[in-house]
């Protein structure tokens, strides 16, 4: 469970969060949503352990987080719009890289079932600077979900994919729903959002303007909704 | 694998797959061995005075070719985030990076210095490794400074230009005793009158390398 109570982020006098109060639990799927600049991917940062709150606190499963950074990463799987992979290494010597980063047991096996469950096996002696924009962000996925994470955290995870790509990642992060997972997703698609989430949350300049169930929620209602608490059209 | 040893490793195996970074470096100090070689006569006395500052010249100015690309090269394919979030110390990140720098550094070094003693006509065989020790201490210390202000420099806007405007004035203690410390060992030929700047060079090391450490968190955090 991600318990996030009263939380602050100030960059000297500019406030990219304020007073954010959230409780996320495992098995739920979260989209954050909001406009360019609203604090969405400061908030991503706090969760993952890569920035520190100004103000309030952060517990993930019971352990404040900030003074067991190590421990928290262990359990977090980032997909964002940069694949972290190298392009001089091939797709098996990236991930290679990764399990031993993270201490990772058996990963020769964790790799081949890795490779396997995105479809990169036939890929794995490549380089990565060979491969398409869809395979590299498949073999991101696949990164991330080496560690077998608690905690998912995708940042934009549709920015620049064509129609087809975004579709094979939707019946991918469908597949990543699990009863002990939390999934939190930031976008800038309301729709695919909403379909994909249990949960959802507005931010506007900093704040959570409000959140609720995406399931039970209609698109045309939120997307009105959304316009009118962000001031932008979506 | 340790993970310091296995982001030097990654770094080292990238390089070797695009030889981008050594290949710079190499050229660079190749030619200014061989532009000040042009400044002497053949058999000229002053060669041992000038060979220190020379050789120091080559290696610094190659080895900020190398910092700089260190982590523009995981800024740009996006990778410096997926760093951080490894569930290690941050100063093993700094630590491992430093290691690839210094690596570079010395493969540089390798040629270079057998490539220096030919071209102007060097008898030092016989200090050769109290010479090889000054210039590993000294590569080691301007790794350890440089790799830090190379993760600060690479968020600046001309990263590139920043990192030797940053980098020259802290490395000073660094650079005066390492060329002192080996123009003492060529001008006298022993060991001895160069050993006071050795200390001076160990210790800004370690002094480097405890800051370094302790200070790369607060560099690459928000």
């Amino acid at each position: 469970m991600i318990k996030i109570e009263s939380l602050s982020k100030s960059f000297g006098s500019f406030y990219a969060l304020r007073d954010v109060n959230l409780e996320i639990f495992p098995g739920e799927f979260w989209i954050i949503v909001g406009p360019n600049g609203a604090g969405k991917t400061t908030l991503l940062k706090i969760i993952a352990t890569l920035s520190q709150p100004s103000k309030g606190k952060i517990e993930i499963d019971g352990i404040f987080s900030v003074g067991e950074r190590i421990n928290i990463r262990k359990q977090i799987g980032f997909i964002g719009h940069q694949s972290f992979l190298y392009d001089n290494l091939t797709v098996e010597e990236n991930l290679k890289f990764y399990s031993q980063m993270y201490n990772l047991d058996n990963p020769i096996q964790r790799i081949e079932k890795m490779l396997r469950q995105v479809g990169l096996q036939e890929q794995k002696s490549n380089f990565v600077r060979n491969l398409s924009r869809g395979m590299q962000q498949r073999l991101s996925i696949g990164r991330a979900l080496l560690i077998d994470p608690k905690i998912v955290i995708l940042d934009e995870p549709f920015s620049g994919l064509d129609q087809n790509a975004i579709d094979n990642f939707v019946e991918l992060f469908t597949s990543l729903v699990s009863p002990d997972r939390i999934i939190i997703m930031t976008t800038h698609n309301l729709q695919l959002g909403l379909h994909l989430a249990t949960n959802y949350a507005v931010l506007s300049k900093g704040k959570i303007v409000k959140k609720g169930f995406a399931r039970a929620t209609d698109f045309s209602k939120f997307k009105q909704l959304y316009s009118e608490l962000t001031g932008e059209m979506n | 694998m340790h993970p310091m040893l296995t982001i030097a490793w990654k770094d080292i195996l990238s390089e070797f797959r695009s030889r981008e970074t050594i290949s710079s470096m190499l050229i660079f100090c190749l030619i200014v061995v061989v532009v000040f070689n042009f400044m002497f006569e053949p058999g000229s006395t002053q060669i041992r005075e000038m060979v220190p500052g020379i050789l120091w010249v080559a290696i610094t100015f190659a080895g900020i070719l190398g910092l700089n690309r260190s982590f523009i090269y995981e800024v740009d394919q996006g990778c410096l985030l997926g760093l951080l979030l490894c569930p290690v110390d941050h100063y093993l990140l700094y630590l491992g990076k430093m290691l690839g720098n210094f690596f570079f550094m010395v493969i540089m070094e390798i040629i270079i210095i057998p490539f220096m003693i030919v071209l102007f006509n060097l008898n030092i065989l016989n200090i050769l490794l109290p010479l090889v020790l000054i210039v590993f201490l000294g590569t080691l210390g301007f790794a350890a400074v440089g790799t830090l202000l190379s993760a600060i420099s690479v968020n600046t806007r001309a990263r590139e230009i920043m990192l030797p405007i940053l980098l020259f004035p802290i490395a000073i203690p660094i650079l005066l005793a390492a060329v002192k410390a080996t123009g003492t060992l060529i001008n006298e030929n022993t060991i001895t009158g160069a050993q006071s700047w050795i200390k001076i060079l160990t210790g800004f090391d370690i002094i480097f390398l405890v800051l370094s450490c302790l200070l790369f968190e607060y560099v690459v955090e928000d």
